[in-house]
């Protein structure tokens, strides 16, 4: 990782812990941000968040490795989850969960090349009675249809506009493409 | 959601902010009483008695106290608390400011599964109305000394957090394993201060049972279990949704209702429930028969059940926290059980040892989710013995 690269995490780290607090209770909030703008936690990131907690790195690491929607390693920009548990199971999930993989290209546990989409099972998403729910990003999907999911994918797709960019949150150029953790392993 | 005749929650007449008007003239300790003589229970599925719980709160001592609201809903077909935090965001609030109120606290957390963030945005913009209508902050509805505010804190994908003492060490920036017990969070909780953890819907019945009075609520449901009930009917039936019962409503009337009559079984309390085949439809739902935070799954004629085992135990193998050996490596050792039914060859003696290692995990687990994981195949194995043995393995 670049130096410039560590100093631009490393202000947002500090601008995270003042504004959730220097202290234990403020590590979830902490790492979900993280984890929500660059799609997982590398090592200098959980190091960096135990310096200003005052905690050992590995109790950061224990915690990013305990919570699904936690990652060391990186995944896409849009993390797609499929709802697995009974009532959507019994809702035809299965057809589903194959026709994704089949639009997507990759199957569950995979994120695709251009680092846009990761796809998962979820346990319950609470959506039982509208099943099988979808959740793209942070839209839901109930009640969704094989033939639907080309369009879901679509419209998620939009969001990235006509360049391949990997943080649809950070401003790019197509000439000079900036990625702090983009092709290193944590 | 669908509308019976006798709505507590649901209702569209709920009057808004009656029962904490109530509650800020009361003294704190006739709040308790109030709850106390609804006999209200624990609506997460545990149906620990809710007034004991603030009492013991109330009585400890701490220098601060904390009321925290478990909307950490992860429990496999449950999403009664995903209705209410979407149509009575400002009950289930409500519950939280005179549950602050009967405590002594004056901090809120509200514990949302992150499943649920998509509901954020609404249950900020609720809190923010609140605070700039005086219903939260300083000196609420004018009274001097109760001041009391709510922050929101996403969980990260972790059902065992919705134990409450998973959700406290998550909350804490721990890892979510259950702590031993005792200590109860009521004296060592949040930063080892006093805290209640209550369901969403325990919460929102608490700000009706305030206004209305305990004993109005007492006339519903059963002796052991008083009142209405939020259900979550999902599965193979017509009319899917979420019902207002009152406890002890039997299995089969619940299936008429929502078109479910030829079911196979009926799964309750979710994951970690039971599941009831036909011959038991005349039970009741409350805590004396068919424990439930509420969870209904209908099986249809036809299912495998089986596969319905199966689903549950790979649910618990991902969401067993690991802590304890019965759960981490029971789960393991059943669903294996599962796949030998599956592959047509378990035998009798070793279906035998399944059923004591089921029996021993339900003893010796840690917390409710090792000890309640085993359920749902032990029910299966023996009401569907004659299903589940001999079966032809599958192409």
């Amino acid at each position: 990782m670049l130096i410039q690269e560590q100093r631009v995490l490393e202000a947002e780290i500090v601008a995270l812990a003042d504004r959730h607090g220097r202290k234990r209770s403020a590590l979830l909030p902490i790492l979900l941000a993280i984890q929500e703008k660059y799609h997982y936690i590398n090592k200098f990131a959980m190091q960096e968040v135990a310096a200003l907690l005052g905690i050992h790195p590995v109790e950061v690491y224990g915690v990013v490795r305990f919570y699904s929607f936690l990652h060391a390693e990186r995944r896409g920009n849009v993390m797609i989850r499929m709802c697995r548990s009974l009532s959507c199971d019994l809702a035809g999930k299965d057809a589903v969960a194959r026709q994704i993989e089949n639009d997507l290209g990759i199957q569950f546990g995979e994120t695709t090349e251009d680092g846009r989409f990761s796809l998962e099972w979820a346990q319950c998403l609470g959506q039982c009675d509208r099943g099988p729910a979808l959740l793209v990003g942070d839209t839901l999907h109930p009640r969704v249809r094989c033939a639907e999911i080309h369009e879901i994918l679509e419209q998620a797709r939009a969001a990235f506009g006509v360049y391949p960019l990997r943080h649809a949150g950070v401003a790019h150029t197509p000439h000079f493409h900036y990625d702090p953790m983009a092709g290193r392993t944590p | 959601m669908t509308a019976t005749p006798l709505d507590i929650l649901l209702g569209s007449d709920v009057p808004a902010e009656a029962g904490l008007h109530k509650a800020a003239g009361l003294p704190a300790q006739k709040i308790i009483d109030e709850v106390r003589e609804s006999g209200l229970r624990g609506r997460g599925g545990a149906g620990f008695p809710t007034a004991t719980k603030w009492q013991l709160a109330r009585d400890a001592a701490g220098t601060m106290k904390f009321v925290v609201c478990n909307a950490d809903e992860g429990e496999p077909g449950t999403f009664k608390d995903r209705v209410l935090l979407t149509d009575r965001a400002d009950l289930v609030f409500e519950g939280m400011t005179l549950a602050a109120r009967a405590i002594g606290a004056s901090h809120g957390i509200v514990y949302l599964r992150g499943e649920y963030r998509y509901l954020r945005p609404h249950l900020e913009s609720v809190l923010v109305r609140r605070r700039a209508e005086g219903l939260l902050g300083a000196t609420i509805l004018g009274v001097a000394g109760f001041d009391f505010d709510i922050e929101i804190h996403m969980g990260a994908g972790a059902y065992v957090c919705g134990e409450e003492t998973a959700l406290i060490e998550s909350l804490e920036g721990h890892r979510g394993e259950p702590r031993n017990r005792p200590p109860f969070p009521v004296n060592t909780g949040f930063f080892d201060q006093p805290t209640i953890v209550n369901n969403v819907e325990t919460l929102a019945l608490a700000a009706r049972i305030v206004d209305r009075g305990g004993a109005w609520f007492a006339r519903f449901g059963t002796p052991g279990s008083r009142g209405y009930k939020l259900f979550s009917v999902s599965g193979d039936c017509q009319r899917p949704g979420v019902y207002e019962l009152p406890m002890g409503t039997k299995v089969l009337e619940l299936l008429e209702l929502v078109g479910g009559e030829d079911a196979k079984a009926v799964q309750v309390g979710g994951a970690s429930g039971r599941c009831v085949g036909r011959a038991e439809f005349d039970r009741s739902l409350c805590f004396e028969d068919l424990a439930t935070g509420g969870a209904v799954m209908v099986i249809g004629p036809g299912r495998d059940m089986l596969q319905v085992a199966r689903n549950f135990l790979e649910f618990f193998v991902e969401e067993s926290c690991g802590q304890c050996t019965p759960c981490r490596s029971g789960n393991v050792a059943l669903l294996e059980g599962v796949e030998l039914l599956q592959a047509g060859r378990c035998s009798m003696a070793h279906l035998h040892e399944l059923k004591a290692l089921g029996d021993t995990m339900r003893l010796t687990a840690k917390c409710g989710l090792g000890q309640s994981s085993p359920q749902a195949f032990l029910s299966i194995i023996e009401q569907f013995a004659d299903e589940v043995l001999g079966q032809q393995p599958r192409a």
